[in-house]
């Protein structure tokens, strides 16, 4: 680790200065959403790049944001929709990786090919035959419609980056396993899942953001009240004529904390795989 | 009793073959180590024989019962793998009884199992600990440990000491020369090692690009080899080959003479050349000698010897110590 090479202090100070840099650029649209949040209309459009203080705070926005609509509701459909997708795109991703990287069968190579195709090819251009899909099964207006096209767009990804992980856990752990009478099951669950683990969160977070902020979807195929996700719940503050800033602003910072609280979760389990790694 | 019996097994995976028609039998109590070179099929025939792998071709029998079909779990073996293979989110113990809990066997019995291996293997004090905080050796332990509960007919060990540093393996490979004695159950064993081979076996077998080249006790091997393959393979420094008219004159193809069957001498000499490199070893010296007509030929002398680089030598071997092989590469017998 404390080669020279990367101790040395001018490469340290560049390397902190560039990723400070842009940590700051990539943040700074972020926190200016949050700031805007606190502050009056006026003060919004005045000077939308100075910090609240005593005469611009204002919690109108978020005041709007409670009262107005099912926010709470909202708030529990996207949980709902993203949390339930999660699983079963981890479940059965990680179960479709380990069938194609474990066994040997007949198309296997094809399979993962198509697969893999679905990461190339936006779910999006398939709207108009989900819609139909969706009238037809009667599942219009219900998060179950949401959930399965979210996993159906998650997939993929999820089999491809999995499958390459699972194909490095060592073979002669599984031999072990199935020597030791082990079902295919348990040898799956117990010993090479805990050993993706880091695959796993890096698979989660990459599925669940598109998800939560996505909008084309809840409003195509559940834009009902009682299943309107917190991105598309926030519409109803863009007017045609006038948009009640304040509102989506609040709506907006609100939106990022769940996500936010499923994210530091992801990451821990990412960081303590990487450290507790021992194969051999 | 037979313990195990091989019947013109065949492997392929996909259009390669790699197993190419294997037939062996093994007695029961026997220790058999495969050899062979790299890519050769040794470990694809062991997970052959576990069950770990089907077969293309051919029957695999455990006693006089075919179990091409019964899975590794039932055919009553454990394996020793290269890797340790250890479960890691389990304690020693919990490694040795997974197999055991796996097969229902009342809890009593396998903490008595369990007890006597570690006592065995002296895994006493780890028994609480996780393979992550285990030695190299500590873990190869417990991975004979974990086969060893299982109390099976036919162990399988896939080099299971290439990854020991040199004083370690050979007290694991005493260990494991031990364990054979008190255990007497059969064992087939994988290496590369030629000491470990030598001197573990009861029976070698020489596999060559998925074919047997010869089965046999260590030193019918070294002794009468049946093609030149084995010839080569077995015995280092690796022995002589030479080809021509130094063959001719024996009538054959080739002949082949062992480092320690050459000597130097002034007189009769059969060859001549200058000394190309000299490795003293103390108990051993190895000449390498460049001669005109044959190559670079290995002598082996025990003890010192006072040459140097660039001396002029002349080598000599008893005809009764040269191995003559045919066109094929088969060896030729006395005649
Ligand atoms: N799962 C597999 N798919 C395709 N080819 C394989 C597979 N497993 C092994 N092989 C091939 O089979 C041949 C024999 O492999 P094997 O592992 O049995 O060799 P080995 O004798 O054990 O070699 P080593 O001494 O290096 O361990 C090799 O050429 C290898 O490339
Ligand atoms: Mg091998």
């Amino acid at each position: 680790m404390a080669s020279k090479a990367t101790s040395s202090l001018p490469r340290s100070v560049a390397a902190h200065a560039i990723l400070i840099s842009y940590t700051v650029l990539a943040l700074f649209p972020v926190i200016l959403i949050i700031f805007n949040s606190f502050k009056t209309r006026k003060a919004i459009f005045r000077s939308p790049l100075s910090l609240p203080d005593a005469e611009s705070f204002s919690l109108i926005g978020y005041r709007t944001v409670l009262e107005q609509g099912d926010f709470f509701g909202y708030f529990q459909n996207s949980l709902i929709v993203t949390v339930v997708t999660l699983l079963l795109v981890l479940l059965f991703g990680a179960m479709a990786a380990f069938a194609l990287s474990e066994y040997r069968f007949r198309g296997n190579t094809l399979m993962g090919l198509y697969l893999a195709l679905g990461i190339m090819i936006p779910i999006r251009l398939g709207t108009v035959a989900i819609l139909q899909i969706m009238v037809g099964a009667g599942l219009v207006n219900t998060l179950t419609a949401l959930i399965l096209v979210y996993t159906a767009q998650g997939l993929p990804l999820a089999i491809f980056i999995l499958s390459e992980f699972m194909r490095s856990v060592s073979d002669d752990l599984k031999n072990a396993g199935r020597i030791d009478g082990l079902s295919e099951y348990t040898i799956f669950f117990r010993l090479v899942l805990p050993l993706v683990r880091p695959a796993m969160a890096t698979v989660a977070v990459f599925t669940m953001i598109p998800i939560w902020n996505d909008l084309w979807f809840p409003l195509i195929l559940a834009p009902a009240e009682e299943t309107k996700t917190v991105t598309l719940g926030a519409q109803v503050f863009i007017g045609q004529f006038v948009t009640n800033w304040n509102a989506v602003l609040s709506a907006l910072s609100l939106a990022i904390l769940p996500i936010l609280v499923l994210y530091v979760i992801f990451s821990r389990q990412l960081i303590r795989g990487i450290t507790s790694g021992a194969v051999k | 009793m037979r313990s195990l019996k091989l019947d013109n097994v065949r492997k392929s995976f996909g259009k390669v073959e790699v197993i190419k028609g294997v037939d062996l039998e093994v007695e029961e109590g026997e220790f058999v180590v495969f050899v062979g070179p790299s890519g050769c099929g040794k470990s694809t025939l062991l997970r052959i024989i576990a069950g770990l792998e089907d077969l293309t071709d051919g029957h695999v029998l455990m006693g006089d019962e075919i179990v091409d079909n019964v899975p590794p779990s039932k055919r009553g073996l454990a394996m020793v793998f290269q890797s340790y293979a250890l479960y890691p989110h389990l304690t020693v113990r919990g490694n040795m009884r997974l197999g055991l809990k796996q097969a229902k066997m009342p809890s009593a019995e396998i903490a008595e199992r369990v007890k006597r291996a570690a006592e065995m293997l002296h895994l006493e004090e780890l028994l609480e600990r996780r393979p992550a905080e285990l030695s190299g050796g500590q873990r190869q332990r417990v991975a004979i440990g974990r086969a060893i509960v299982r109390e099976p007919k036919l162990f399988l060990f896939d080099e299971p000491l290439s990854n020991l540093d040199a004083a370690l393996r050979v007290n694991t490979r005493l260990e494991i020369a031990n364990l054979h004695r008190v255990l007497g159950s059969t064992i087939i064993y994988v290496t590369h090692d030629q000491v470990e081979a030598m001197t573990l076996a009861d029976k070698i077998v020489v596999l060559n690009e998925g074919r047997i080249e010869q089965v046999g006790r260590p030193i019918d091997l070294y002794r009468t080899p049946a093609n030149r393959f084995v010839a080569g393979f077995i015995g280092s420094p690796k022995m002589n080959f030479v080809e021509g008219a130094a063959a001719e004159r024996f009538n054959a193809n080739s002949i082949g003479v062992r480092p320690e069957h050459m000597t130097i001498t002034d007189v009769d000499a059969i060859w001549a050349g200058n000394v190309n490199h000299i490795e003293r070893l103390g108990s051993d010296t190895f000449i390498y000698v460049n001669t005109a007509d044959s190559g670079l030929l290995t002598i082996r002398v025990p003890g010192e010897i006072a040459f140097e680089v660039g001396d002029h030598v002349g080598l000599f071997a008893e005809d009764q110590m040269v191995y003559r092989f045919d066109k094929s590469g088969a060896a030729i017998r006395a005649g």
